[in-house]
């Protein structure tokens, strides 16, 4: 379970919130919504550990965590607005370096069945040079299901895809749900997980 | 299953593992982009052919300038090639999810490192006697320019990570890295260049040699520590 206390953030000057509290059960989904600028990025780094919180505490599992910390990094799988891909590589050899960057392993079999599902089936050789944007957010995406964390931070997932991508991911978000993992999404556009419970923080 | 399916087994998050994994991700990604390790090689034979060409064929001058050419080039060369070394990973937000990974950042960015001395550090070491002959360097005096060079690149592109790391996101960071990282590769520009003088003077240039190896340890040891900090401050 993910609790934050009296979090606050800074960038440059600006305020960007302050005395935010929420905590996370497992089964949840939080999404974190607001106008641009509103520091929903700032809060989904700063829970990944990119990012120093101005002020407050951040518990996962009764145990405080600051920027950084291992237990978060065993335990928070975060997908960033940057798919992070290589353009020289291909799809495949993407995901299977960010899967074992992660500690995961992951073989073809496995890779093939994970790109199949986000239908980059016919993509899987050609370099992300030639994918569009919704294909890297998918491939991006396609890490989910093979990194086995309980706690997802996902940056505007939806950015890019089209609807049978946020159909996707509305499944895959639900069967993690379901099996007691915990998502925090920071969106402009809210989705429905096929399962578990979602709340909504707004952020002004 | 459930359980299974959101916690992995075990995450083997050694040190090993994260050098492993950076320096073959690394050597493939270089691999792919031959036509940038080419310029970078090009631009080391041509900054050494210009010594002599500018200094005239008088074969005593040349043989005297010839060690510190080399190395000259060399350093320019190791600088032209670090501002890649973290930048586009910095870009497509690889390197966030580098930080983020359970295995520990320094080991992950000593494999980066070596993975760049690999891709430039090591060609220019290859290339060096081969470009000593323009100098009439003799084969004594060209085995000790390979053996520091052998020594000194790594330390130079250890040395200069530090600096890459630090000018990250910074608006001109390839000028400011070259003033940031020049002054640090004086020393190993000393004792490299000068071994062979040493030699020269008839002395066994165990000293410098000495030298060159314990930069390269203190090197080895302190500047994946040093990088990952200023790639966690670039990260913030």
């Amino acid at each position: 379970m993910l609790v934050a206390q009296d979090l606050a953030a800074q960038r440059g000057d600006a305020l960007l919130f302050e005395r935010l509290d929420f905590a996370l059960r497992p089964g949840t989904a939080l999404f974190v919504t607001g106008p641009n600028g509103s520091g929903k990025t700032t809060l989904l780094r700063i829970v990944a550990g990119l990012t120093r919180a101005q002020s407050g505490r951040l518990t996962w599992d009764g145990i405080e965590v600051g920027a950084f910390d291992a237990a978060l990094r065993a335990a928070a799988l975060f997908i960033g607005h940057a798919p992070a891909l290589k353009e020289e590589l291909s799809a495949e050899e993407n995901l299977a370096l960010l899967v074992s960057l992660h500690g995961g392993s992951a073989d073809c079999g496995a890779l093939g069945e994970a790109l199949t599902a986000w239908s980059l089936a016919r993509q899987r050789a050609l370099p992300a040079r030639v994918l569009s944007q919704g294909q890297r957010r998918r491939v991006a995406l396609a890490r989910l299901r093979l990194a086995a964390r309980p706690l997802w931070l996902l940056d505007e997932p939806t950015s890019a895809l089209d609807a049978a991508g946020i159909d996707m991911l509305c499944e895959v978000v639900g069967e993690h749900l379901k099996r007691g993992g915990m998502a925090l999404i920071a969106s402009h556009q809210e989705f429905a997980p096929s399962a578990g419970t979602t709340h909504s923080l707004r952020l002004q | 299953m459930s359980e299974a399916a959101l916690h992995p087994p075990a995450i083997d998050d050694s040190a090993w593992r994260g050098v492993s994994w950076a320096l073959a991700r690394d050597l493939r990604l270089a691999l792919r982009s031959k036509s940038e390790l080419a310029v970078q090689l090009l631009f080391y034979v041509i900054v050494v052919t210009l010594f002599p060409l500018g200094i005239g064929p008088e074969p005593g001058l040349l043989r005297t300038l010839g060690p510190g050419a080399l190395w000259v080039a060399a350093l320019l060369a190791s600088l032209l090639a670090l501002p890649r070394l973290f930048a586009s990973d910095f870009a497509d937000g690889t390197l966030e999810q580098i930080a983020l990974s359970p295995h520990p950042l320094p080991a992950l960015v000593l494999g980066k490192i070596l993975a760049h001395w690999l891709a430039t550090g090591a060609p220019l070491v290859v290339l060096s006697p081969l470009l000593g002959m323009q100098f009439g360097l003799e084969g004594e005096e060209t085995k000790l320019v390979v053996i520091g060079l052998v020594l000194g690149t790594p330390t130079l592109s250890l040395l200069g990570a530090i600096g890459a790391a630090l000018t990250l996101g910074v608006r001109g960071g390839g000028a400011l890295l070259a003033l940031l990282i020049l002054p640090l590769y004086v020393p190993v520009l000393i004792f490299g260049a000068g071994a062979v003088d040493t030699l020269r003077g008839g002395i066994a240039p165990t000293g410098e040699l000495s030298m060159l190896t314990a930069a390269l340890l203190a090197a080895i040891v302190g500047a994946p520590f040093a990088c990952a900090a200023a790639v966690r401050i670039a990260l913030d």
